[in-house]
């Protein structure tokens, strides 16, 4: 364990948690002296190659407030069979199965390198997973016809036991019954009109009907088929029809008149999907795919009316307390996430339309349960082909990459409180005795809900250290957190991964160092983030900002080195060097800048920096910027207007958006055609290898990002220029005409000013 | 007997009940004794006669009183029985005089035949005369007396009251009867004497003689002997009548009836006692004034004998009125009564009884209407003419005036003051028919197109141009004949008059010489200034258990296959123009996609019932041959779908506002076809509950079983009237499903309901099947509106039918087909001129079957006067019962039916008396005077007094009364006549090689004879009665089994059987089938059966088991009605 950068990797390869610190200061005060939370970003379930689950129930702590699971990290007396748990330290005894077991016979649960392990267990019949599609028809012939297709081609993707629906929308909501022969059958309804679960299911039928007695006729229940398989069929079974089905779609036949929307029900679309599944398989893993080709325009989560004249509320309009559907919309989505969540199902929307959509209200859905968001342009563009194709992505094992139904339980030592959760996910309001008051993010609780989840899902968990500054740990203690993540694994075996970690304790006084050394700032970037982006839901933008501000000053005033009031003199130490351009970057970022962004856009930004690991979210925060030259072979260069020269391929990659640009002088030559000419296949080459890089982003990302491909001067050049930090600009004149880069026509301020105020504040005596 | 006891039974009047009944006993009784039948004949048919004679009307007014002048005379001679008489005379001269005339036709039959020359119809008079010369007469006048004396022995004990009341008492009564009868026809003769003498003074004889004798007949002691009369004897002399009927009297099978026909040919006048009169006017050769003067001989003849016969006859008068009490005593005590009599007019109802034959018969009327005018067009030119009946067959001529097909008055001459019409009473209405289908001799009316600038119309009040508009100016202008305003005519309308006035091109232009004719209307007059898209028919299919259960699903989806072939189209297209949707619905509602384009259907079911919408617009109303393919799929598939089903709840309003919903997505017209089976319980909108409560009969409640549930269905049916959306429903209960609910919106879009109760395959599939093919098929408009406009004095203020309005001018019907009827009442708001009349004009703008807008014009003049005698001569009997019955049927909505009840035969009453009072030369107050146009309307008022919905029996359920209630309202004339009145045939007197039909007879049971089947036809059900000695033969060729006992009861149709007898019946069936617009249901009725009890509902001349009146007694209730107003 070399450095800490290796125990971090490491830590993170092996159990997918990241800490911000990582060694912890032992006493509540100090603890928030540190201003970075003791926090940390966890991938329940992580792809381990390496990790193969074993086929049997966990061994869990025999206390009832406890239940923590057996772990490398308990005490075990081999000769007695018997176990201390390491948060409650109940002495617990093994079970029967565990009479065999010794120091050298270990199970695999008290091997150090199983700090993550996987156990399978056989809890109840399984059930198959649901898809349920919920479909659109205002749309566009050829978007139609694309969407359908997409559609039947996801049909093939599908485990042949799933279970699938079908719904679609428009001016009315229409229940496909999927086993008819001879006729098509599907229940109609309202777009208006908001109806109760219970209506929803009364009126599909689902409820079993009084069988009115009828004199001589034994009632024979049993020979009544399960009643929701009228509408969710095993696509085995259906394969023909429901592609048949889907072949027949036909776009919203209602009339719309020249300067209307058309009318799209798509609250009540959602409300009939989430009644449906919730009255007929609770519990159980099941998607509801929401594919959209516009806004909402009645009924319940209407977002516009169908004026075309009222355009579609933006931040403007937000702002000014004007967009007059907003608050409802947003209401009605929120029960329906809340009820989806609470039954274990999840929303995916995929939205593909030039205009908003209202992802803004819907949100929710897709947050709160887990559900993809996925936002287009176009059915019929690749992005939303094969980003849906990629949701039925299988892993290594040829099992898809999705699960379901999940809860996160969080345990930790008693020196540790938990505050809360950012992420995927909705509480399960389990009070314990690890439950801090002070919440941070989804709070107040020690379990949470995932109703869907990949192996890239991300949680960020808050902790607050409670330990008491006068009750001092004991040299060489630890303290130590579990989670244990229950889950419907894709094949429907129910799996439970339990990772159970501990740190040093350290007294902040005395041992800072320590403490300062462990430092994750990339970690604490992107959980400052986390929490920037939370509180950027609730309040308003500004407020968020002074507040990261903030908090970045106070950490350079804690952890830099300077002399009062000489901001020359500051310095910061490796592990935090990065930190406060991180802060930069992000302050800059679309997650909290909502300015030429849409409410949507940001909400679908936001959406996925929520959910996505360490890796990506810096991506995020912080694009990466490669640089492909003739003078040496691609490198990372540094995000800013000086990167920008006129003989570089840039390839930015903003997570989001893949952009190429090509310098002046490259673009002038690749017009020319040199790279046609034989004599110049190098510079062919050099054209081809930003290219290649983008293809093999590209074909790994999900959701797949906006592929840019523009060279200097060009309009989507924008791209670019508004992530770069813009270190010349039309203000700095000193630069100007200079090689040096591109001058960037903003007001905005640079890296440099940012860094000279954060030093200028951080050493002055007055705050 | 029977029939004697079954009016035992039911005592709506009360007191005079028992007297009929007594009387019926009596004349039981009586029969056999053949004089006194005879006599009481006679007497019957002398107030018939009376009423015949009509055309001499003061005469035989006068009559009357001159009667009550020999009262007076005769009282001399006998105080007691003289004050009686002279009371009587006033009564009961007529009654006294009818008797004679009784006594008078037998024997005048035979005799009077060989005299019977006498063409006109002098009146009761000649009839006495006739008695008098005729030693015969004589002979019956002993014989009378013998049965009186007989009668007097039996009656003495019992006094005369007693034995009205109980049955038991009867005996005595009759005997009572007998005696007073007896003694009556003593009277008569004498009386006689006399009242001929004032009847050939009498300047119009015939009314007042027919009306005294008819009066006399009900009210007095003559009646009683009549009815004895009528059973045996009766008949015989009818034959007699006949021919003396040469004259007139020739066609009317009784006596009676030929005083109808004097009657028609003495509009005003037709009373009673014609037949009386007829026979007279036989014995006497000569007409009119020599009537009188035979009728002076007649008297003279009697005179001799008179002398006593008077005192006699006094009290026969007495009894008529008063003789139950005091005369059965004695005649002298008689008396004493009558002067009871004259004071008060309550307790004269005595029990004697009328001689049914001598009381007006809609037979004759009918016959007489038939022959007298349905051989010659009925040429509409002239203003204020009174069409023939609806039931005679008639050929129209439209030379200006509307057809009465499409618009019939209850008068056609309209007063001119409405101190006039409020005095008479009598209503003024207009019972139009928009749509009528004409018979195929007929011309339907021409189409004109006016251009773009639309119909010429009048500047102020909108009138269409029609003949009776004034061109002026050379005919540059015009001016209204509504409103006088003078409009330009625009330029491309422009015409020169010829000398007359006339335009040169009238005859070229429909709207000028014609009364109905067509516009087509340009896009101002079409909703939303947008011509419509075509119609749509909609059919709606319970789908519940019950519906699967009995077939009816299936039924309906068979029968759909082909029926949708055969929709309406405009003119000569190859196609119609309809598109057509399906809907099944259990508790929720599966709409249907029929595209052309699918594979095959798709069902859309929609469970929001709470809040109908429907889920489709392409694909759901198609085009029957683009889509013939899926459309078969579809039904084809709908039974298989719901073969299991066990959904046995239904819901009604949602399916009707999907309907509504579905025609204004597609923004057109149309009819909702709705075949339901429940009451609607099912949670939904409109969702009802069972609230039948026999209980709630005859109270002030009973109201509310009319009334809807809720008001949810009035507020639908505004919403579907609206959109041109017109429901018809097919109801099929198993048991209350609240018709008068369910009715509402059917009722107010101008639809039809059609019930089939406890609806079984095997025996109602044809009737449905055939009610629901007529009603794909028949012309139907959408989308209508009428107005009805007047010119200045009188507007239409009321309006009964299927419809709705929103306004107090405009009737909207989201659908009229062609069997619909709207009934109009005027009122004057101004004065009439005789010279100008009263036009109507009638304008219906409907969207046609083929999606045109089309303005349809009826025009129709009429004239006005400022004497009363002019209206009662003009008036239509079955338009007047037709607005009554409507009046009465809306009425129960807010009134106890009782109330309601006593309202109609009050204002009948009132019509009578003022005639009476008015037209009537005086005569005494006993005597009932008809106006011969008016005869009837006591018979048919009955009729609607008893109808299920005014007084239903015990088997009548509410909805069947909510159903007749509701049908009725849209009824045209010749429906409501037969639906009051049923038709009734002899089958056994059907010529099997001719086309004719055989006479049809009254509707009583005594008119049934045990060796006869009989055909009763009243527009919704047809009885075949079998008596219990019919021949077998007869039976083997009806119903192809051997006996009377095999006939199966259950039978629903008649075998088809290789016989002429078969064949011809079975063709009569086929006939009256067409004739009707519902199918109606076949009955087989055997004697003494327990359907017979059904049967004998429909028999409304005698009382009814749920207590509704014998015609005699309703006769004598009305007079006694008259008489209180009167004095």
């Amino acid at each position: 364990m070399a450095t800490y950068l290796e125990f971090i990797q490491q830590n993170e390869e092996r159990d997918g948690v990241r800490f911000s610190w990582n060694v912890w200061p032992s006493s509540r005060l100090e603890a928030t002296r540190m201003v970075v939370p003791l926090a940390c970003l966890l991938t329940p379930l992580k792809e381990r190659l390496d990790l193969p689950p074993v086929q049997y129930e966990p061994v869990l702590c025999s206390r009832q407030t406890c239940k923590a699971v057996l772990n490398p990290l308990c005490q075990v007396d081999y000769r007695a069979k018997l176990w201390a748990c390491n948060f409650c330290f109940q002495r617990n005894q093994f079970p029967p199965a565990y009479a065999g077991i010794s120091e050298i016979n270990q199970p695999a649960e008290l091997m150090p390198q199983f700090s993550t392990i996987e156990y399978i267990v056989q809890r109840g019949s399984p059930t198959p997973l649901i898809f349920l599609y919920v479909v659109d028809t205002c749309l566009e012939e050829e978007d139609l016809q694309a969407l359908k297709e997409s559609l039947q081609m996801s049909l093939s993707l599908l485990p042949p036991e799933a279970l699938v629906g079908l719904i679609t929308f428009g001016r009315m909501v229409q229940v496909h019954e999927l086993s008819c022969e001879g006729i098509s059958k599907s229940y109609v309804f309202r777009g208006t009109k908001d109806l109760t679960a219970k209506q929803i299911q009364d009126m599909l039928g689902l409820t079993r009907p009084v069988v009115p007695v009828q004199q001589g006729r034994p009632l024979q229940p049993q020979e009544q088929p399960p009643i929701s398989s009228r509408f969710l069929q095993p696509i085995h079974k259906i394969d023909m029809n429901l592609t048949d089905l889907l072949g027949e779609l036909q776009r919203d036949p209602w009339p719309v008149t020249q300067g209307k929307r058309p009318l799209r029900s798509t609250g009540v679309a959602l409300s009939i999907a989430v009644g449906l599944l919730e009255g007929t398989f609770p519990n159980t893993g099941a998607r509801i795919m929401l594919f959209t080709g516009g806004p909402p325009t009645q009924g319940p989560g209407m977002v516009v009316g169908d004026e075309l004249k009222t355009p579609i509320r933006s931040w403007h309009d937000i702002e000014k307390d004007n967009a007059r559907f907003m608050k409802k919309a947003t209401k009605h989505y929120e029960i329906l996430a809340n009820r989806t969540a609470a039954n274990g199902h999840c929303i995916d929307i995929y939205a593909c339309a030039l205009d908003q959509t209202g992802l803004l209200e819907m949100k929710c859905c897709a947050n709160l349960t887990g559900g993809h968001m996925v936002m287009g342009d176009s059915f019929n563009t690749s992005l939303f082909k094969q980003t849906f194709q990629r949701v039925f992505s299988k892993d290594f094992n040829g099992e898809f990459r999705m699960a379901f139904g999940a809860t996160l339980e969080v345990k930790t030592s008693r020196e540790l409180k938990i505050s809360g959760a950012i992420g995927p996910c909705v509480s399960l309001n389990a009070k314990g005795p690890c439950v801090s008051e002070n919440e941070l993010g989804i709070g107040g609780t020690c379990q949470w809900k995932i109703c869907s989840l990949d192996p890239s899902s991300t949680l960020a968990i808050y902790f607050e250290v409670v330990n008491q500054h006068n009750a001092p740990i004991p040299q060489g203690g630890r303290g130590a957190a579990q989670f244990v993540t229950q889950y419907q694994h894709s094949s429907t075996q129910r799996r439970i991964r339990v990772t159970t970690i501990a740190r040093n304790w350290a007294d902040a006084q005395s041992q800072l160092q320590h403490i300062e050394a462990a430092f994750d700032q990339e970690a604490a970037a992107v959980l400052m983030a986390r929490l920037g982006v939370y509180r950027a839901e609730s309040e308003e933008g500004p407020d968020v900002l002074r507040w990261l501000d903030r908090q970045l000053i106070r950490l350079c005033q804690k952890f830099g080195q300077y002399n009062k009031d000489d901001p020359n003199s500051f310095r910061l130490s490796d592990s935090f060097s990065l930190y406060p351009q991180f802060m930069f970057h992000l302050r800059r970022s679309p997650f909290l800048q909502v300015f030429n962004n849409s409410p949507d856009e940001s909400s679908y930004y936001r959406h996925h920096f929520a959910r996505q690991d360490l890796t990506q979210s810096l991506i995020m925060i912080q694009p990466i910027l490669y640089s492909y030259s003739f003078s040496g072979p691609p490198e990372p260069v540094l995000l800013d207007s000086s990167s920008i020269l006129a003989d570089r391929i840039l390839l930015m990659d903003t997570f989001f958006q893949i952009v190429i640009y090509l310098g002046e002088t490259i673009a002038q030559w690749q017009k020319a055609g040199y790279q046609d000419m034989p004599e110049y296949e190098n510079f062919k080459h050099l054209l081809q290898a930003p290219l290649d890089d983008a293809q093999e982003i590209l074909q790994t990302r999900f959701p797949m990002p906006r592929y840019i491909n523009t060279e200097h001067g060009g309009s989507q050049a924008r791209f670019l220029l508004s992530k770069v930090n813009p270190s010349q600009t039309h203000n700095n004149l000193y630069a100007w005409g200079q090689e040096s880069g591109s001058p960037i026509l903003t007001d905005d301020v640079s890296l440099q000013v940012f860094m000279d105020h954060l030093k200028k504040l951080a050493v002055s005596s007055a705050s | 007997m029977s029939v004697n006891q079954q009016a035992h039974t039911g005592l709506p009047y009360g007191q005079p009940q028992p007297g009929y009944q007594g009387y019926q006993q009596s004349g039981y009784g009586g029969q056999q004794m053949p004089g006194v039948h005879h006599s009481q004949y006679g007497a019957y048919n002398g107030p018939l006669p009376g009423y015949q004679q009509p055309a001499p009307p003061q005469g035989t007014l006068r009559a009357p009183p001159t009667s009550g002048a020999p009262l007076p005379t005769s009282g001399a001679p006998v105080p007691a029985g003289q004050p009686v008489y002279s009371q009587f005379g006033q009564g009961d001269v007529q009654n006294g005089i009818a008797t004679s005339a009784v006594q008078m036709q037998r024997p005048s039959a035979s005799q009077p035949f060989i005299p019977g020359t006498a063409p006109t119809p002098v009146s009761q008079p000649a009839t006495f005369q006739q008695y008098g010369p005729p030693p015969t007469s004589a002979q019956q006048l002993t014989n009378h007396m013998a049965g009186m004396q007989i009668g007097s022995s039996t009656s003495a004990p019992p006094p005369a009251g007693l034995g009205y009341g109980p049955p038991t008492s009867v005996p005595p009564t009759s005997g009572s009867f007998t005696a007073t009868g007896s003694g009556l026809y003593t009277s008569y003769s004498s009386s006689q004497g006399p009242p001929p003498v004032t009847m050939t003074h009498g300047l119009p004889p015939t009314s007042l003689s027919q009306g005294l004798s008819l009066a006399q007949p009900a009210f007095s002691g003559p009646p009683l002997s009549a009815q004895r009369l009528p059973q045996a004897p009766g008949f015989v002399p009818p034959p007699c009548s006949t021919g003396i009927g040469p004259s007139s009297y020739p066609p009317t099978t009784g006596a009676p009836r030929p005083s109808t026909m004097q009657g028609s040919q003495l509009p005003g006048q037709a009373l009673t006692g014609l037949p009386t009169s007829q026979p007279n006017h036989v014995s006497s050769p000569p007409p009119h004034p020599s009537m009188s003067g035979p009728a002076m001989t007649g008297l003279q003849g009697p005179p001799p004998p008179t002398h006593p016969s008077q005192s006699g006859y006094q009290m026969q008068q007495n009894g008529s009125f008063g003789q139950v009490r005091g005369p059965q005593p004695n005649y002298g005590g008689a008396y004493p009564g009558t002067p009871n009599y004259g004071s008060q007019p309550a307790p004269p109802p005595p029990p004697k009884r009328l001689d049914p034959d001598s009381i007006p018969s809609p037979i004759q009327v009918i016959e007489d209407d038939r022959n007298n005018r349905g051989s010659e067009p009925f040429i509409t030119g002239v203003r204020g003419q009174v069409p023939p009946l609806v039931t005679t067959n008639f050929l129209v001529k439209d030379q200006g005036n509307a057809s009465p097909r499409y618009i019939r008055c209850t008068s056609y001459n309209i007063p001119c003051t409405s101190d006039m019409a409020k005095q008479s009473q009598v209503p003024l209405a207009a019972v139009i028919k928009p749509l009528a289908m004409l018979p195929t001799d007929e011309t339907p009316p021409y189409l004109v197109d006016h251009g773009e600038p639309g119909p010429i119309r009048c500047n102020r009040c909108k009138a269409y141009m029609c003949p009776f508009m004034q061109f002026i100016e050379g005919g540059r202008r015009f001016q209204c004949c509504f409103c006088s305003c003078v409009t330009e005519v625009p330029p491309h309308y422009f015409q020169h008059l010829d000398h007359t006035g006339k335009r040169v091109d009238f005859y070229d232009r429909p709207e000028l010489s014609l009364g109905s004719y067509e516009f087509l209307a340009t896009v101002s007059y079409c909703k939303n200034n947008k011509f419509p898209n075509p119609p749509a028919f909609i059919f709606m299919i319970d789908v519940s258990y019950n519906a699967v259960k009995s077939g009816l699903v299936r039924l309906i989806c068979e029968e759909l296959k082909s029926l949708l072939d055969y929709m309406p189209r405009e003119g000569n297209m190859e196609e119609s123009a309809i598109r057509v949707g399906f809907v099944t619905y259990n508790k929720v509602l599966h709409f249907y996609n029929v595209k052309s384009s699918l594979a095959q259907p798709q069902m859309m079911v929609v469970s929001d019932v709470a809040d109908m919408f429907v889920p489709l617009l392409d694909g759901f109303l198609v085009n029957v041959n683009e889509s013939r393919t899926v459309i078969v799929s579809l039904l084809d598939q709908i039974p298989e779908m719901f073969a299991d089903t066990r959904e046995t709840e239904t819901v009604f309003a949602p399916v009707i506002q999907a309907g509504m919903e579905a025609l204004k997505a597609a923004e057109c017209a149309g009819k909702l076809f709705i075949f339901h089976t429940s009451l609607p319980i099912a949670e939904a909108p409109g969702k009802l509950k069972n609230r039948d409560d026999r209980k709630l009969i005859n109270t002030d409640k009973e109201k509310t079983l009319f009334q809807p549930q809720t008001s949810f269905y009035s507020n639908l049916a505004k919403d579907c009237v609206a959109q041109g959306c017109c429901v018809d429903l097919f109801l099929f209960p198993n048991q209350y499903l609240d018709v008068a609910t369910l009715g509402v919106v059917p009722y107010q879009t101008g639809g039809t309901i059609y019930k089939y109760a406890y609806f079984q395959l095997e025996t109602d599939q044809e009737r449905f099947l055939n009610d629901l093919r007529k009603d794909v098929q028949k012309e139907v408009g959408f989308d209508a509106v009428m107005r009805v406009r007047t010119s200045t004095g009188i507007r239409a203020t009321d309006f009964f039918g299927a419809f709705y309005m929103s306004n107090t001018t405009d009737v909207e019907l989201a659908g009229l087909d062609c069997d619909k009827t709207i009934t109009v009442e005027f009122r004057h708001d101004d004065k009439l001129s005789e010279d100008s009349g009263a036009l109507l004009q009638c304008a219906l703008l409907y969207t046609n079957c083929a999606g045109q807008r089309r303005l349809r014009i009826h025009n129709l003049s009429l004239n006005c006067c400022t004497q009363l005698a002019d209206l009662y001569r003009n008036c239509e009997t079955d338009t007047l019962i037709n607005f009554l019955a409507k009046f009465a049927y809306r009425g129960v909505l807010n009134n106890p039916v009782k109330t309601v009840r006593d309202t109609l035969i009050n204002q009948c009453a009132q019509i009578l008396a003022c005639y009476r009072k008015n037209c009537a030369s005086p005569s005494s107050a006993g005597q009932l005077i008809l106006p011969e146009c008016m005869k009837l309307l006591p018979v048919y008022l009955n009729c609607v007094l008893k109808s299920d919905v005014l007084q239903p029996g015990a088997e009548v359920t509410t909805d069947d009364r909510a159903y007749i209630r509701q049908l009725v309202s849209s009824m045209d004339v010749a429906e409501t006549n037969v639906f009051f009145y049923p038709r009734l045939l002899p089958l056994t007197k059907v010529d099997v090689d001719s086309d004719t039909l055989p006479a049809a007879i009254r509707n009583s049971e005594e008119r049934l004879s045990k060796g006869d089947m009989y055909l009763l036809e009243n527009g919704l059900n047809i009885f075949v009665w079998v008596g219990v000695n019919v021949q077998q033969g007869l039976i083997q060729n009806l119903f192809g089994v051997s006996s009377f006992n095999h006939i199966s009861s259950t039978l629903n149709t008649l075998p088809v059987l290789e016989n002429p007898f078969s064949k011809r019946v079975r063709s009569i069936i086929d006939m009256f089938q067409a004739q009707r617009s519902r199918y109606m249901k076949l009955i087989i009725v055997k004697q003494e059966d327990k359907l017979e009890m059904l049967f004998k509902h429909f028999l409304v001349e005698d009382k009814s088991m749920s207590g509704g009146a014998s015609y005699v007694d309703f006769l004598c209730h009305m007079h006694k009605e008259i008489r209180q107003l009167l004095s």
